[in-house]
């Protein structure tokens, strides 16, 4: 079973949202995510400064098998990328919640992050999927 | 539920991720992929191929009906236990399979096709073989393993025994009977080793053994990264019924002497011959960061002129290498649609690393 960390938020398309309480939000994708896609071998990253909508596909990050696109958990203006990816995607494999986080967004609108699930809830749209997947 | 081989439970003792490939449950890979592609270029990595097709023709005729169902030449097996890579064509030049045959005896020939298209190879041999005196049995009885990698044959052979001289003395691209098992220096990762044909009940204990001594159980994921380094063809990929072999970049295999072989496919290379070549394949290194993947178009002088057919992130050369197929026949330097964007990469050879190094492009 995946680790899915309480104190984080999450999207049905597997990014986590760590709120900094500063009017900035960290993004990184789940450890289940993570797992699905394999070895990572290359992250693109966002453009600094770069202004987002929700669900606006922001990055990718590309494992020996597939890429795949991330998406914007808020909107908002990217105040910071994790630069260290440039030369270690496998930190996304290794420790998908810290050291392997993908960019930060300074929120537009901060009531978008209550729309966002909780670990219990993303748990649930992980154990449904699985259900189709059987 | 799909196909499982006699390595379904050691799969799963070794922490196997499985998926579905070709209607059999076979592992994707054992935790990482990238570290299963090293240890097969630098020490020992082993595969469960027991999902491909083992096919023995047997019979006087057998040898006549090769040289006519297969595009290379089985005369060209000189000595007994030698192996031909060779595609089976239809009239039209179209590639049905690409396949692996050993010559054994003048009356045995032992033939290793994909599991994808084992349906619609054996049908088609079946046809082709009514003419013949040839008995066709297809050996689901036996286990494969591919075991791969500069210290692979060595691990080996200190499980053989009294058979480790003679495994020894095989030469590349050859095979032997060494008691039960079918002993063959072939493989598909551009190193060094063997691929082991084993009563299927006796693969679970070989495999352990193999593990013990520290040959790495390795999925398929490794085994497409290694075999597009290596420049290796995969049919349903690289090739298909849509293309001959003249498109594909294996026009090497393909034996036009002696004039006289009539195989099934001659006229129609022959034609394309004539009528001048409408592909090139090449490989591909991208010159930026990114990931090259099959499907995305390659563009030449700003021209659409072909697309990759595998592409992937080398983990040997740190770097995106890919295989394409090109309809412009000029030019070193292209452009790949990536998601849009079109970034550089150099056109060479179709082969990346052989033996753990580089080959230079």
């Amino acid at each position: 079973m995946s680790h899915i960390p309480e104190n984080l938020r999450y999207t049905r398309t597997h990014e986590w949202v760590q709120d900094n309480h500063d009017g900035t939000v960290t993004v990184g994708i789940s450890d289940h995510a993570q797992d699905l896609l394999g070895d990572m071998v290359y992250v693109e990253l966002p453009e600094l400064e770069l202004d987002v909508d929700r669900e606006e596909e922001i990055a990718v990050v590309e494992s020996v098998k597939a890429a795949s696109d991330v998406y914007a958990p808020v909107s908002g203006k990217v105040v910071a990328v994790n630069e260290k990816l440039n030369t270690a995607p496998e930190l996304v494999n290794k420790d998908a919640y810290d050291d392997g986080w993908l960019f930060k967004i300074r929120m537009s609108d901060s009531a978008e992050l209550d729309e966002l699930l909780s670990a219990a809830d993303y748990q649930e749209t992980l154990e449904s999927e699985d259900d189709e997947e059987d | 539920m799909g196909n499982k081989t006699p390595l379904y439970d050691a799969h799963l003792r070794a922490g196997a991720k499985m998926v579905d490939f070709a209607g059999w449950t076979m592992p994707i890979n054992y935790g990482s992929q990238l570290d299963e592609h090293h240890y097969v270029r630098n020490q020992a990595g082993m595969f469960d191929v027991s999902h491909m097709t083992v096919l023995d023709l047997k019979g006087a005729d057998t040898r006549a009906f090769l040289r006519y169902l297969l595009a290379n030449d089985v005369d060209r097996l000189t000595s007994a236990g030698k192996a031909l890579y060779s595609c089976m064509l239809r009239p039209d030049g179209g590639v049905i399979d690409d396949l692996i045959v050993y010559g054994m005896t003048p009356q045995w020939y032992r033939m290793v096709v994909n599991a994808a298209t084992r349906d619609k190879d054996l049908a088609w041999i079946r046809q082709q073989a009514s003419a013949y005196a040839v008995d066709l049995s297809e050996r689901r009885d036996l286990a494969m393993i591919a075991v791969q990698g500069p210290q692979a044959r060595e691990q080996v052979q200190r499980l053989l025994g009294d058979a480790a001289a003679s495994a020894a003395a095989l030469k590349p691209f050859s095979a032997v009977m060494l008691g039960d098992r079918f002993i063959a220096r072939t493989g598909y990762t551009g190193e060094d080793g063997y691929e082991i044909m084993l009563p299927a009940a006796t693969a679970d204990a070989f495999w352990e053994q193999l593990r013990a001594a520290g040959v790495h159980p390795c999925g398929l994921g490794a085994r497409d990264t290694l075999r597009l380094e290596a420049g290796m063809n995969l049919y349903g990929t690289d090739m298909d019924e849509s293309l001959t072999p003249l498109d594909c970049g294996l026009a090497w295999t393909v034996a036009l002497e002696p004039a006289d072989r009539d195989f099934i496919g001659r006229a129609a290379l022959l034609a394309q011959q004539a009528g001048g070549l409408r592909h090139r394949f090449v490989g591909l290194v991208l010159q930026e960061r990114g990931v090259l993947r099959s499907h995305q178009a390659v563009y030449i002088d700003g021209r659409e002129a072909g697309v990759i057919t595998s592409g992937t992130f080398s983990p040997t050369l740190k770097e995106s290498i890919a295989m394409a197929r090109l309809w412009v026949l000029a030019g070193e330097q292209c452009e790949v649609d990536i998601r849009g964007k079109r970034l550089p990469a150099r056109i060479v050879k179709p082969v990346f690393v052989r033996n753990g190094k580089a080959v230079a492009g």
